[in-house]
Order: C-alpha cells, then structure tokens, then sequence
C-alpha cells in the first residue's frame, strides 16, 4: 500500500501572536515553527501501518526541517512543494496537494486533522473531493484488512465505525496513537533519505485563491474581573448570586 | 445581492438552535443587501422541521430527502446540498460550524469552487460581498476573510448570533426534493452511543464547567460532573488535566482540544496556559477557581474565587440547586 501522510508547520502552541504592522499577516521573526501537533500522529500512524510511506510538505523552505523529522521518525521518503513565498488559501494548496498526490498515486492519505495556525479545518477535505477519495476526520483508530479499511471516531453521539474502501483520506485526531521520538540512528538515516522537490507553482495549474485573508487583529483584551472573598459558604453563595442578578447567565 | 441559504441542522426532526441563530443572521443580512433567506434540511422524514424554519425566518422551505440521508454521511450530505445548491443557485451558503458542517462543508466547497470562510464569529456584506470574520491560531487574534468566488460559504461558530423573536404562523413555501445518493463508499457500520446523553457537545454547550490538574485524579471529576448535572453544563478539561491521564482528548479544550464559545465557562484548578486561554477566551463570562491567587486565568475571569475547588464546588452546587428550585 503506498501511503502519504501531509504535513505542514505552525507557530508553537506557546507563541504570542503578534499583528504585522499592516495586518496582512502575522510576524514570523523570532516564532519558533513546529510541526502541527495534529500531523505528528499522521506520520506516526503511516510509520505504524509500513509499507510505501512518503511525507508530503507543503511551505516556505523551513517545512524541510519537518520533512527531515518525519524521516527520522521512520517515514521512507520525502516530497518538499516549495510555496516560494505564494500565499495560498485552503483550496489553492489543496489543489496543489492533489496534484502531488495524484502524481505519487497513493492509496491512503493521512493528515492532521486540522492546522492550528488558520484552524480552517478544510484542506484536508478539499483534498480528499479533489482526488475523488473517501474521507474520514477525527480519526481515533485505523485498522485495515486487504482492500478494506475499518476507521473510528468519536463524535458527540458516540463512537463511529466506517468501513471504506480505498482511495481514502484520513484526518488524525490527537487519540490515533503516541507519536514516536526520532531515535538518534534514526536522525542518521534521515540525511540519506530522499527529499523531492516541487513547486507549488508548477501543481496549481492556474488555480486561484477563492478567499482572501486580511485585516489581522489581536482580539480585544479581557479586563479582570472581581475577586470574590469571605469563607467559602459565603463565596458560593455570592458567586451565584452575581451569575444570576449581574451577569444573568444561570 | 443574491439570496441567502441556510443548511439547517436538526436532530431526528427536531431543529437545532445553530439553524436559528443563522437565520436570525441571514434575515438581518437581506434587510440590508437584499435578497431572501432559504434554508434546506437533509435527512429523511422532515415535515416537522418546515414550520419551525418558517418561524424564524426562512421564506423558503427545502427538504432533501432519503431514506439514505437519514444517518449523516459525509459523501451523501455533499452530494444533497451540492444538487440543491445548484437548482437553487443562492450566492451565499451558510452552515454552522457544527460536528458535520465542519466536516462535509469543506468538501461541498470545494465541489463548488466556492471560498469558505471556516468557523466564522460575525458576518457582514460589504459592497454586495459576503466578508467573514474569524478566529486564527485558536482566537489568539482574528481575520477577515473576503471572497473571489461566485458562490460565498460560511460556517459559523455556535453561539455567535442572537436568536431574533419567532414569528409564530409564518408560511414558507416548502418544497420537497427527492435527492439520489447512491452507493456510499464509506459508510457508518457500528455506533456505541456515548453515555453523556442529552449533554451539548462541548462546542456548542452553552455552559461549561471545567477540571484543570488540580483535579488530582480522574475519580474528581465527579463533582464537576454533579455540579454540571445541575446548571445543564458539558464537562471540559485543561491539557494538563488531559495529559496526566485524568479526562479523555475528547474533553480538552484549547488550542490542540476544543475551541469553545459557551455563555459561562467555570474553570476549576486551571492556571490558565496561553493555549487553554486561546481555547475558551471568548467565554461571555468565565469565572476562575483556584488556590494559587497568581494563577494567570484570574486575568481574564469576570468572576474569581481564590479557594480550594474541593470545597467550593460541592457548596456552588448547592447553591445553584437552591437558586434553581
């Protein structure tokens, strides 16, 4: 089974995010980028069920840093789509991915299941109409048995099982599974691996954005509130009361 | 400016309140643009959804159905707004950002080339152009979204509109479509049904009570859960309850959990990380317990209690039920 698994880089969880001065993007000096947490356990599923794995990144120059984790996390090899500073939206780069992933001709695709950068949460499902797949999302278990594949999720209903044939695209809720740390012999092999490299430019096929983002703002800041004080009897009762009679929420 | 389509949710023929608020939207959206508000409801068996619609605000009425839309299905469900969107032709779609318009949505645009605006908190029109705005890198700061498409869509966060007055006796023209979905490539073989029935999923509760590491153990949350049983609350978690083991992922909120946008959120031994915060900051009113009066979630807590929660939270409960009674 040749899998694909697509990964792309945000800011850490722990960031400040900061405005460009003309609120057309954020500032990136000095933001430390990881790998989206959510596509760890892409990668780490894909290394877990073997077979052909290739991890797909798509970004400036810096992906390649991720690109190289994956491969020391056990991923065969791997295909860099250079955005060269083109800013694309959720289904410019889905259209890009798809084209990548039509050229590889992969069987199942496993992705984070959403960025947590623009949160768009759309890529991903762009991708699987795109290339005429199945899809799944929040994904908590994946099994598959010959040209089949059994997948669980969990929704506020319960927990939901699809049976799929393939093509499928899949995308990885934080319960998958524990991603792996890269071993050091692991680190080793990654420099030998293979990295491909596209342009992003060249998969669009003249594509264009459908949505333009701008205007980046910081949300309006909180003001702190009151401090309820007294023994805890009278805490209780006060914090009710102002519920009920200032705020009126209860 | 065109007309407004509103997918209605509902659950087994009851109309969810994301499908209200919508509306509530959409109608004030054409009171200024022009243009008239539908909505369509897919599933099977749907007379009971027509006049709640109408009610709120829809002038027209679309029911798609099949007996194989009955159980929501991914593949089916774009396929069903896909026909109707193009027999209807409206220039802006609205869903809300919902378990299944989070899911199916994206691929609907995508079949229709259409620019989606995800998860969207306010919606306005601005030279006859639909322009959303939403939350990015979990509502650590915000974003308009313009469109270069024909065909406008928006999901919207649950709990970001006012629900204007229902007009009780107000007609909608209905119209019944029947809808072919064909073979399902992937479909739903088993459910096990969750136990915590008839609590709101954690994005769209309206209330929210939520256990950080100070719960201690997973055991502790029963008085969340107790406390929760009484105000009609969904029960949260922070990373770090999560991490030690103490609530499942499914429970977390935050920025790699839920985003949340309840009207009360009561965070129980939370220090309050920059990721939980990003997670549940547009809280219309968020009250802070904990022991340590330095704690960082105290900074944006309308209401705090620097307090040991195992006490304060059985006597809250009490407190409540004695207000509630």
């Amino acid at each position: 089974m040749k899998i694909a698994v697509l990964v792309k880089q945000v800011p850490d969880t722990e960031t400040k995010i900061a405005p460009k001065a003309d609120k057309s993007g954020i500032e990136e000096a000095g933001v430390k980028f990881i790998m989206n947490p959510y596509d760890e356990n892409a990668v780490e599923e894909a290394i877990k069920l073997g077979g052909e794995t290739t991890v797909i990144g798509l970004g400036p120059d810096r992906v390649v840093e991720s690109l190289r984790t994956a491969l020391a996390m056990g991923i065969a090899k791997a295909v860099h789509i250079d955005t060269a500073g083109k800013s694309l939206d959720a289904f410019s780069s889905a259209t890009v991915l798809a084209a990548a992933i039509k050229e590889g001709g992969y069987d199942l695709v496993i992705c984070g299941k959403q960025a947590i950068d623009n949160d768009n949460s759309q890529t991903v499902q762009m991708v699987a109409e795109l290339i005429g797949a199945a899809q799944v999302m929040n994904v908590e278990k994946l099994e598959i048995a010959g040209d089949k594949a059994k997948i669980t999720r969990r929704t506020s209903a319960g927990k939901e099982i699809y049976e799929s044939s393939f093509p499928l695209v899949i995308g990885a809720d934080k319960a998958l599974n524990t991603p792996r740390y890269a071993s050091l012999p692991g680190i080793m092999k990654a420099k030998t691996k293979p990295v491909d490299k596209k342009t992003a430019e060249a998969l669009l096929g003249g594509a264009a954005a459908l949505v333009t983002f701008s205007n980046y703002q910081l949300p309006p800041e909180r003001a702190a509130g009151k401090k309820i004080d007294g023994e805890p009897a009278v805490q209780a009762a006060q914090l009710v009361k102002l519920l009920r009679e200032e705020a009126k929420v209860i | 400016m065109g007309d407004i389509l509103v997918f209605a949710e509902h659950d087994g023929g009851k109309v969810k309140k994301s499908a209200f608020e919508l509306l509530s939207k959409a109608n004030e959206l054409v009171a200024s643009a022009g243009g008239s508000v539908m909505a369509v409801a897919i599933g099977s068996g749907l007379d009971s959804v027509v006049a709640e619609l109408a009610a709120h605000g829809a002038k027209k009425v679309i029911l798609a159905e099949n007996a194989n839309l009955a159980t929501y299905n991914t593949m089916a469900f774009t396929k069903a707004l896909a026909a109707i969107v193009d027999e209807f032709k409206p220039s802006i779609v609205l869903a809300s950002a919902s378990e299944a318009g989070k899911d199916f949505i994206p691929r609907l645009a995508a079949r229709l080339k259409a620019g989606l605006a995800s998860d969207a908190t306010d919606l306005r029109i601005d030279g006859g152009k639909l322009v959303a705005t939403k939350p990015v890198y979990s509502g650590k700061a915000s974003v308009e979204v313009s469109f270069n498409s024909a065909i406008q869509m928006a999901t919207t966060r649950p709990n970001s509109f006012p629900i204007a007055e229902p007009k009780a006796g107000a007609q909608a023209e209905t119209i019944k479509k029947s809808v072919e979905v064909g073979d399902l490539v992937c479909a739903l073989v088993a459910l096990e049904k969750a136990d915590s029935s008839g609590k709101a999923d954690l994005t769209e509760a309206e209330i929210i009570v939520s256990g950080g590491r100070a719960m201690g153990n997973a055991d502790n949350f029963k008085i969340l859960n107790e406390l929760a049983d009484v105000i009609g609350a969904t029960v949260g978690a922070s990373r770090a309850a999560v991490d030690s083991g103490f609530a499942p992922h499914s429970m977390q909120v935050g920025q790699t959990g839920k985003v949340v946008n309840p009207k009360l959120y009561i965070a129980c031994g939370i220090s309050g990380a920059i990721q939980h915060l990003a997670g549940m900051r547009t809280s219309k009113v968020i009250v802070a317990i904990n022991k340590d009066p330095e704690a960082p979630i105290f900074t944006k807590a309308d209401y705090g209690i620097v307090g040991d929660l195992f006490t304060l939270v059985p006597l809250i409960k009490e407190e409540m039920k004695k207000a509630l009674a």
